[in-house]
């Protein structure tokens, strides 16, 4: 396509993420920079059906000052993003110089609740895709080689995980690992420990969230490798085959190469939606154990009863960078493919 | 608290002929935010009663918290009032998003009884109509089998609870809303008021429950979770009375509003029989009890015309006045409303407030520390680390967040 062609092609989509994705950003950016305005505040009396206290409330008249002459809030720089709930840089050096060996060093960083939702959200990553793109490419190679009369309902099957609305399937799971659900009560009796539970536990429920991951994952890259698969011409697998190729050497040296560009594209978007991981965290109630990037933005805006725009700004912004950290080595990949093929 | 007792006395041997509350035929545009439990659904389809003319619409939600300031501080803002609660309306002080209401009051809040206003420096913010804490529910069938008094503080709470287990009877008798978040940081509140501590360095945002009444709570806390479902951390008042209703749990602290669900018909009835209240507990030789008194009553928003604010108070005053209501939902809650007859079912807030509850405390920071408790003392109760470390974490949280807002 000529560069001009797609210029036009291009511009309504590029319009569109500009004003929906791009200036959100830039405004997200901003906000992070930015603190609440020093609370004034005064004594009053306040009286309810419980009797009359002395109290304090916000001196609205003088706040109301301060917000008129600054909107946005007080100027913090990058305040928030070393703050202890986020970087919390003081925290760790004083960490580094307080603790005796290392193991014990981590494990006061990881208390931290940016570091803590940093492990659990590179933990998930670092587990789910990779399960997701084997899982997914070994189910679209069994189903594409039995009988064509029966793979569409099983086709059907094998996406229902990806059509089940993420918080149902999650929901689902969740009552059945209840320590009173048929998996919970059944795992109880077999391991005879009353007190066993799989959501108290926070390693099990980081496995019970990773499996979940994983079968909630996997119909995605089924359905993507499937369709690459459709597409492994059939002249050299007819020729490896008459070469006495096994069929795991046929897969390993005609289909991997032939699909690999939509196994990077599948680890891609993967990687993308593991690293924003939220739902089932909702859906599992594992507040308590388990807390992603993103769960902690939900949390600052809509846990307290004071919405905390300038942390979840902060960690909107370095969930970005996370993201285009963990993308970079397999971007410059393909760009340098990209530039080769050129 | 004193006023409570007076209004309930006055009630008891007042009035029994009931009037309707008077309604002036309002017009413009109603539109209510409200949380969803029944006593809610009840006061709201009473002011529905009173609309006149005028156009109502109401939104209950149980996510009402997440809603309220964004939907408020438009202008004109979505919602004409706000049912709120004592936490509730601090974010809404905070960000002057209500309005004073004393010329309405005077206008046409006649039935409305002195107790029920809430004052925020001499003028009106909010009119109260129920009340609400929480409190021990027992099984009297269990105890009485094994021979154990109705507990009255939370060490006989845990002694009864270990004779049950010991018994055989129930792996964990106790069940109270610990998951991870409002409702844990909820059960630190009581009890660390129950032990005599105070939140704050006296007149100022500084965190204070780093210390020996903090650590008593938090032990506490563990020892009464050791007694419930392993998976305590994930329930919250809604699990623990299904817990209870199918028969696991035979001592719970629960909502006051809760206990309508709890003694209706639906479910095994001996259970309903057997289920009965008392009032809230007291903690480590403490004499206020570990619980905290709410009111639930309505505000108005401040970014909508002062017609559509009369429209609406006219229609919510009349609820909150109105006599016939609360003689047919006397079991749905404790009404603060002039006629109410308190119940069997009321029998938790009357005896948090006859041994001197104390209110949640209304404070702009309070939602702040609320959050970070929420999630700063899980780890202590997995085991993960001391309660020390656990109230250091909390603290240090807390002065992360009252910095980004300006209160430190």
């Amino acid at each position: 396509m000529p560069n001009k062609t797609f210029f036009w092609f291009f511009l309504p989509t590029g319009l569109a993420m500009i004003l929906f994705i791009g200036l959100p950003i830039i405004s997200t950016g901003i906000q992070s920079f930015y603190a609440q305005h020093d609370q004034v505040v005064k004594e009053v009396k306040k009286c309810d059906p419980f009797g009359c206290t002395v109290s304090i409330v916000v001196d609205q008249e003088a706040t109301s000052i301060l917000r008129d002459e600054k909107p946005l809030g007080k100027f913090n720089g990058f305040g928030t993003y070393i703050d202890r709930n986020h970087l919390a840089i003081e925290q760790i050096s004083d960490f580094w110089k307080e603790t005796n060996s290392f193991g014990e060093f981590i494990n006061q960083v990881t208390n931290l609740p940016f570091y803590k939702a940093l492990l659990f959200t590179l933990t998930y990553c670092l587990f789910v895709t990779p399960n997701v793109l084997l899982l997914g490419f070994i189910i679209a190679l069994s189903l594409n080689a039995i009988s064509r009369k029966i793979r569409g309902p099983l086709i059907f099957g094998t996406i229902l995980p990806m059509i089940v609305t993420p918080l149902v399937g999650s929901l689902v799971l969740f009552w059945m690992i209840d320590a009173e659900g048929i998996i919970g009560a059944n795992l109880q009796l077999m391991m005879e420990d009353p007190y066993l539970s799989l959501k108290s536990s926070r390693t099990l429920t980081w496995i019970t969230i990773i499996i979940y991951g994983i079968w909630h994952h996997s119909p995605f890259a089924f359905v993507v490798f499937y369709a690459a698969l459709q597409t492994v011409p059939q002249e050299p697998v007819e020729a490896a085959i008459i070469d006495g190729a096994s069929r795991y050497q046929r897969i390993r040296h005609i289909v991997l190469p032939h699909i690999y560009p939509v196994v990077t594209f599948v680890a891609l978007i993967s990687l993308m939606d593991n690293f924003r991981v939220f739902e089932p965290i909702i859906g599992f109630s594992a507040e308590g154990s388990a807390q992603s990037l993103s769960w902690l933005i939900y949390d600052n805006l809509v846990n307290e009863e004071v919405i905390l725009f300038g942390s979840a700004a902060a960690t909107s912004m370095m969930t970005i960078i996370g993201i285009a950290i963990l993308l970079a080595p397999v971007l410059i990949r393909t760009w340098k493919e990209f530039r080769t093929a050129r | 608290m004193r006023k409570i007792l007076l209004t309930l006395l006055f009630v008891l041997f007042g009035t029994t002929a009931y009037a309707d509350g008077h309604c002036s035929k309002p017009s413009g545009s109603i539109n209510i935010l409200a949380n969803d439990f029944p006593a809610l659904r009840t006061f709201v389809e009473t002011a529905k009663g009173c609309k006149g003319s005028a156009d109502f619409k109401v939104t209950h939600s149980s996510e009402h918290n997440k809603i309220a300031v964004p939907a408020l501080t438009a202008n004109p803002s979505e919602f004409s009032a706000r049912i709120a609660a004592n936490s509730s309306i601090v974010p809404l002080m905070n960000q002057d998003l209500i309005r004073p209401m004393d010329d309405l009051v005077k206008k046409y809040g006649k039935g409305i009884q002195d107790s029920q206003l809430i004052t925020i420096d001499g003028k009106v913010m909010a009119v109260a109509f129920m009340a609400n804490t929480q409190h021990l529910y027992y099984r009297e069938d269990v105890l009485k089998e094994l021979g154990i008094p109705v507990p009255k503080t939370y060490e006989e709470v845990v002694a009864a609870s270990e004779k049950i287990r010991a018994s055989g009877k129930m792996q964990h008798p106790y069940a109270a809303a610990y998951k991870a978040g409002w409702n844990l940081a909820e059960e630190f509140v009581n009890m660390f008021i129950g032990h005599g501590g105070e939140f704050f360095k006296a007149g100022t945002a500084e965190p204070n429950i780093n210390n020996a009444k903090g650590v008593a709570t938090l032990n506490m806390l563990k020892k009464l979770a050791s007694l419930s479902n392993p998976d305590y951390l994930t329930h919250d008042s809604e699990a623990i009375k299904v817990e209870w209703e199918s028969g696991k749990v035979a001592l719970m602290t629960l909502w006051a509003s809760r206990s309508g669900t709890l003694l209706d018909d639906e479910g095994d009835a001996k259970i309903t029989a057997a289920t009965k209240l008392t009032g809230p507990a007291t903690v480590g030789g403490g004499n206020i009890p570990a619980a905290t008194l709410w009111w639930d009553g309505f505000t108005l928003a401040k970014n909508r015309s002062d017609s559509d604010a009369e429209a609406t108070f006219i229609a919510l005053a009349h609820a909150a006045s109105n006599k016939k209501m609360v003689a047919d939902a006397a079991d749905q809650a404790v009404w603060l409303v002039e006629g109410f007859v308190p119940g069997p079912k009321s029998i938790g807030v009357i005896e948090a407030v006859k041994m001197g509850a104390k209110p949640y405390p209304m404070l702009p920071q309070m939602g702040l520390m609320h959050g970070a408790l929420g999630s700063e003392i899980v780890e202590f109760l997995q085991g993960k680390e001391s309660a020390e470390q656990a109230l250091k974490d909390v603290e240090a949280a807390y002065i992360s967040k009252a910095k980004e807002q300006g209160f430190l």
